[in-house]
């Protein structure tokens, strides 16, 4: 028996939901970083679900695109992190404001 | 040359000048002394443009000539050229705006030769000439536009060149802001008609504006009648022209007399056509244009300032000629902005000539090791000046008849041509013209009265600075009386170009023959009912009376101010008691605005947002400036600086734009 | 299709795409040789000849018939190489304020002009692209590139704060509008925007609106519209002066133009127009209210950009030809503004402690020390403020003008009075400039006079862009042609 798209895509928006709550409410950037992940591949399940739907391949496509996006935008983001720790020994998000107002 | 070339050239002429001296006098200091070089190079540069606009005034063929530089801009269906008219109204008023222009370039030689800022101000004096022949010359509102929005710097520079002094920096503010409520009301008015008639050159306009609905027109006259409150100093939004005179004399002089203050009776002329459609808009033109006058009438009155003086009288006189403006007489409007940049700029300048004098008495003072410190722009100090600068005094004279409306002066026949204008059209059935007409009247007779006062006590009686037995300013030297006296000569003889109707049936009233619309010129007016012969008696009359009032008017001023000196104010503070009060207090408005927009804003700000008091309150800005202020604090603390923080207000903009987007 | 009309397809579309592949190839160049040769001074040299090649060639593109290349994915000639011409001049001048300004500050990476170069890249596949997966390939792309490049002085607490909140806010919107992406991908069936387009033409769905909604969020997002602008000030003042003025226009502008691509082609209806209006609403007031309490210069212009971005928004709401062409234009003034205002800041600034306040009182007096560099300054605020004969004004009336004829009367009357408070803070600037002495005695030390050497070639960009400001505000040529880019022979290109 096939499973329903909707199924999927209802998955997909839990796990997006999570993740906008997990960048929302954790302090440790490590783990909004990993919630921003959580987010990106939410969409990659969307899409591949889609894809098969429609039966349009430049869906799936799409997610090797954003996979590796996601891995160069995870290399950077580290990088970054490493660098902030660095000067602030913390990674909590709530002590990088020297900017405001 | 064809008339092309000439036009680009006498509008490209002062920018080039002021290209000139500005970059090389900012780029090579050692430019800056040249005082005779740079004052020859920015006078040329207004004179020149003068002379074209004399041999464009001799060949003008009655019909208006448009000269299209270049395309502006094109895009789809709408345009704008860089257009340029000439006709009778734009010639007429670059006649006057570079002649004069020119006059006071010269004057100010003299004038400025000391001040280490020489080159800046040639520099933005050219500049000032080159937008205002924008704001003349063009021939659609967007290159109106581009010029008014010019001359507005170029006051605010100049009311701000010695920018040392913090008064003079919030003057010029004060006048940025409050003409730029005007200048948004203008824009309106542009918009308004861009988007009903597609496009903004005058002849559209003027050729559809009958086409519009009733409530557009009101509207769009309105607006523009609103902005030329702004630029012209009337009620509601006059407070910054007394302000203003902290710049420099030739500048209150050029800018804030003779030129850019008119330019929203400029405004009107050109859109006269329009403006006779909104006829509700015209009482309340006329009712404002008349409380101005008499308002400011009465402030100079209770003034010892003489610039001040000189200021509120601009007031007065500008409310005259939007009085002239809300009877539907352009024409009259326009006769009068010109006799007045002839007396009011000599007038202006000989109070420079004076300010000019005293200085030279304090100077003296300091020298001699006295402590006193006089303010040169006081007539309480002043004095018997006469003897010390005849050419200032006589040239005074001259034009402080020609304002009163002495008999034959140019001010008796444009201001009695405005009486006249109001009491035909309340005659023709216009209740209101009536009332403007009586407030005319009672204007005419204060107007004569404290210019007078102000002559009397500079340049007649004993003088009052101290050791005035040893010490006395001298005359002005040649640059600065020259320009007054080719400016009183104008003030005498100006008036002949507008004789009045019961001469030859107003045949000889050049102006009307060479603006008027029934002769074929650019500047629509009211229709009036036919005068009866018998009418005729009745204008010599009025003719009388406009004489006999400025006579009484001058001849009391000069008989009290001669028997009694300064001294005489104080029985008019007694006389008049609560009212000299209030008049001496210009009717509270700057408290009014203070009380009614300043504190409460400040007031709201401070109890909502204590902690953040001083960023709010913060030298720099006054009056709305605070209330936008005070709302761009509390956004601004909106910005936390915590990362979740701007998650959030993306999450919330996600909300806004999704909820729009399916259930807008 | 065989192999051969395959071949001759590619070449001819490696060809109308040349100036990507310059920049991409230039970009890959750069960082192989500053890793045998470190902070090699001909490095910068070498890109800005690569913008220069690329300029040319775009130039002549400029006149092309519009076409697309490589199966439908991006478009050519006309629109993109207006988008192109304007995002490679942006990126040279950039490179050549950066040069003495990292000397200055003691950062003169060489990988800063491999980055510039990849994120042009990103940002003319982003500005030019016809399919969504071209415009997640490209943002991303461009988005990588400018995090690195906000946090390039990473031992400074201040510019690497600033790369951290653009990583993270920049990454959580990319989330969104991926998911818009996939939203509308399942609703049409297409990535093509014109496919797209033509499938919401016969029915929409909740899903296809989501999905406009969601991406409108990613683009709204880069160019810092208000309510997702939180971001802006933050890292601009956090990041180097001259690369502030690179992400404040360049990126910026490949965000609208690929904005305007997509609501021209894939969304033929009115009604996000409301949404949008709304936004630009917010953004005009907000942007510029804030402004007006801002003590920094570089945050000052920050909140300005964003006001900026307000006024393009409303040329797209009125949603026609012109509209959009308006919006164009002022992409274009706009970016030579602020790239001469960053210029300036950049020149401004030395390096004590008080130099990189950037506070406005740190600038008292200069006009007069530095007559040049405050003309230009002059140029660029009144531009900026929208005060005629200068290009901004221009600009405004070329976004202003379209909304009224759409009937957005109150939305231009909003951006009006939000313009004419902006002139208070841009004249704020000017006065402090020339009519204010300068009140701190060790502002004028010989540090100060020492670090203010002016370069030739940093004059040379501030002058050209203030020139060219001057030229587009009486001559715009530019918006013309930019009509004739929605003109109904280049909307019938296939995807």
């Amino acid at each position: 028996m096939e499973i329903p798209v909707d199924w999927y895509l209802a998955l997909s928006a839990i796990l997006f939901l999570l993740g906008v709550i997990g960048v929302l409410f954790r302090r440790n950037v490590i783990i909004i970083l990993m919630s921003i992940e959580l987010m990106l591949n939410a969409v990659n399940i969307s899409l591949v679900a889609l894809s098969q739907a429609t039966g349009d391949v430049s869906g799936q496509i799409l997610v090797f695109f954003v996979m590796s996006v996601a891995a160069a935008e995870a290399a950077v983001g580290l990088a970054i992190v490493i660098a902030i720790f660095r000067n602030k020994l913390s990674v909590d998000v709530n002590d990088f404001n020297l900017f405001k107002h | 040359m064809n008339i092309d070339s000439l036009v680009l050239l006498a509008i490209a002429l002062p920018l080039m000048g002021a290209a000139f001296n500005g970059l090389v006098g900012l780029f090579a200091p050692g430019y800056r002394s040249n005082k005779t070089l740079i004052g020859t190079l920015g006078t040329l540069c207004v004179a020149i443009p003068f002379a074209i606009g004399v041999l464009l005034f001799i060949q003008f063929d009655h019909d208006a000539h448009i000269t299209r530089a270049f395309t502006w801009m094109s895009a789809g269906d709408f345009t704008a050229d860089f257009g340029y008219r000439v006709d009778q109204l734009s010639l007429l008023m670059m006649l006057i705006v570079t002649g004069v222009g020119a006059l006071i370039h010269i004057y100010s030689i003299g004038y400025m030769r000391d001040d280490p800022g020489f080159w800046k101000f040639f520099a933005y004096l050219n500049l000032f000439i080159f937008a205002m022949l924008n704001l003349v010359l063009g021939d659609n509102l967007l290159v109106l536009f581009l010029g008014w929005e010019g001359v507005g710097l170029c006051s605010y520079l100049l009311i701000g060149f010695w920018f040392t002094d913090l008064k003079n920096s919030e003057a010029a503010n004060k006048a940025f802001i409050v003409n730029r409520i005007g200048d948004f009301a203008f824009l309106l008015a542009m918009f308004i008609l861009f988007k009903d008639l597609g496009s903004l050159d005058f002849d559209v306009i003027l050729a559809g504006g009958a086409s519009l609905a009733p409530a557009t027109i009101n509207w769009v006259v309105f607006l523009l009648f609103i902005g030329a409150t702004g630029k012209s100093a009337q009620i509601p939004l006059f407070v910054w022209l007394p302000d203003a005179m902290a710049g420099p004399t030739p500048v209150s002089a050029l800018i804030h007399a003779a030129t850019m203050v008119t330019s929203g009776l400029y405004l009107l002329a050109r859109m006269s056509s329009l403006v006779l459609l909104a006829p509700g808009v015209m009482t309340f033109i006329a009712i404002i244009g008349a409380l101005t006058a008499i308002m400011a009438a009465t402030i100079a009155i209770t003034q010892n300032d003489i610039k001040r003086v000189l200021a509120y009288s601009t007031v007065s006189q500008l409310g005259f000629m939007f009085m002239a403006a809300g009877v539907g007489a352009f024409f009259v409007a326009i006769f009068h902005v010109m006799t007045h940049a002839f007396f009011k700029g000599c007038l202006f300048l000989g109070s420079g000539s004076v300010i000019h004098g005293m200085h030279e008495v304090e100077h003296q003072l300091e020298e001699e090791g006295h402590e006193v410190h006089l303010d040169p722009q006081d007539m309480r100090t002043m004095g018997g000046l006469r003897k010390y600068m005849p050419a200032t005094s006589i040239t005074y004279l001259i034009s402080t008849l020609a304002i009163a409306g002495f008999p034959l002066m140019s001010g008796f026949f444009s201001k009695d041509e405005i009486l006249f204008k109001a009491f035909e059209y309340g005659y023709s059935g216009n209740g209101y013209a009536w009332f403007v007409w009586v407030v005319g009247i009672i204007t005419a007779l204060l107007t004569a009265f404290y210019m007078m006062r102000s002559y009397v006590l500079t340049f007649r009686g004993k003088e009052r600075w101290p050791n005035a037995d040893r010490i006395h300013p001298h005359e002005s030297p040649a640059s600065m009386t020259g320009p007054l006296w080719a400016l009183a000569v104008l003030a005498i003889v100006g008036g002949f170009l507008g004789l009045p109707g019961v001469i030859a049936h107003g045949d000889l009233n050049w102006i009307h023959h060479w603006l008027g619309a029934p002769y074929g010129g650019p500047v629509a007016e009211a229709v009036v009912a036919e005068h009866e012969a018998s009418f005729i008696v009745v204008e010599w009359i009025l003719l009388i009376l406009g004489g006999v009032i400025a006579l009484v008017g001058l001849g009391y001023a000069w008989r009290v101010y001669n028997r009694d000196g300064i001294e005489f104010d104080q029985k008019l503070a007694i006389d008049f008691r609560g009212l000299y009060t209030t008049w001496a207090n210009k009717y509270y408005w700057d408290e009014g605005y203070d009380k009614a927009v300043v504190k409460p804003v400040l007031g709201l700000a401070r109890r909502v947002m204590d902690p953040f008091d001083r960023y709010i309150v913060d030298g720099l800005v006054n009056g709305l400036g605070s209330m936008v202020r005070a709302f761009s604090s509390l956004f601004k603390y909106l910005q936390t600086g915590v990362v979740q923080n701007y998650a959030v207000a993306i999450l919330f903009g996600v909300v806004l734009l999704l909820g729009l987007i399916i259930f807008g | 299709m065989d192999l051969s009309t395959a071949y001759d397809a590619l070449g001819a579309d490696l060809q109308a795409t040349l100036s990507l592949w310059l920049i991409v190839l230039g970009g890959l160049i750069v960082i192989v040789w500053d890793a045998f040769r470190e902070r090699d001074a001909l490095i910068p040299v070498f890109a800005g000849l690569i913008l220069v090649g690329a300029i040319v060639w775009d130039l002549f593109q400029l006149t092309a018939e519009p076409a697309t290349a490589f199966y439908g994915l991006i478009r050519t000639g006309g629109f993109a190489a207006f988008v192109n011409l304007l995002l490679e001049v942006s990126a040279l001048c950039t490179i050549v304020l950066s040069v003495p300004y990292l000397k200055r500050i003691g950062k003169d990476y060489a990988e800063v002009y491999g980055l510039v170069l990849f994120a042009v890249s990103g940002m003319m596949l982003l500005g030019a692209a016809n399919n969504l997966v071209t415009i997640f390939v490209g943002l991303e792309t461009m988005s990588i590139c400018l995090y690195i490049m906000a946090g390039l002085v990473r031992e400074d607490e201040g510019g690497i704060e600033s790369a951290l909140k653009y990583f993270l806010l920049g990454a959580f919107s990319t989330g969104f509008f991926l998911y818009g992406i996939a939203l509308l991908f399942g609703s049409t069936g297409s990535m093509y925007l014109a496919e797209i387009g033509h499938a919401a033409s016969t029915s929409t769905s909740a899903m296809y609106w989501s999905g406009v909604g969601l991406l409108l969020v990613g683009f709204l997002f880069k160019v810092s519209a208000v309510p997702f602008h939180m971001w802006t000030p933050d890292v601009y003042q956090g990041a180097p002066t001259t690369l502030t003025g690179f992400m404040s226009t360049a990126s910026k502008a490949a965000a609208f133009a690929s904005l305007i691509l997509v609501l021209f082609y894939a969304v033929p209806y009115e009604k996000w127009t409301l949404a949008v209006a709304v936004i630009a609403t917010i953004t005009m007031v907000l942007g510029n209210l804030v402004a007006l309490s801002q003590r920094n210069v570089k945050r000052m212009l920050a909140y300005s950009s964003i006001a900026h971005a307000g006024y393009v928004l409303v040329g797209i709401v009125a949603g026609s030809a012109e509209g959009y062409a308006g919006a164009l234009y002022y992409l274009l003034v706009y970016t030579l503004m602020n790239i001469g205002a960053f210029g300036v800041l950049a020149l401004m600034e030395w390096d004590n402690e008080s130099g990189r306040t950037q506070s406005l009182d740190s600038l008292a007096g200069m006009g007069y020390t530095r007559p040049f560099i405050g003309v230009a300054m002059g140029v660029f605020m009144f531009s900026l403020s929208g005060f005629p004969p200068f290009g901004g004004f221009l600009g405004k009336y070329a976004v202003f003008a379209p909304a009224i004829k759409a009937g957005y009367t109150w939305l231009v009357v909003v951006g009006v009075i939000a313009s004419m408070v902006s002139a208070y803070y841009y004249l704020r600037v000017l006065y402090v400039l020339w009519m204010k002495d300068s009140t701190d005695p060790a502002a004028m030390s010989n540090d100060k006079r020492v670090a203010l050497t002016v370069p030739a070639s940093s004059t040379a960009v501030i002058g050209f862009c203030a020139v060219l400001l001057l030229v587009f505000g009486v001559y715009p040529e530019f918006l013309q042609m930019a009509v004739d880019f929605f003109s109904p022979s280049a909307v019938s290109i296939a995807p």
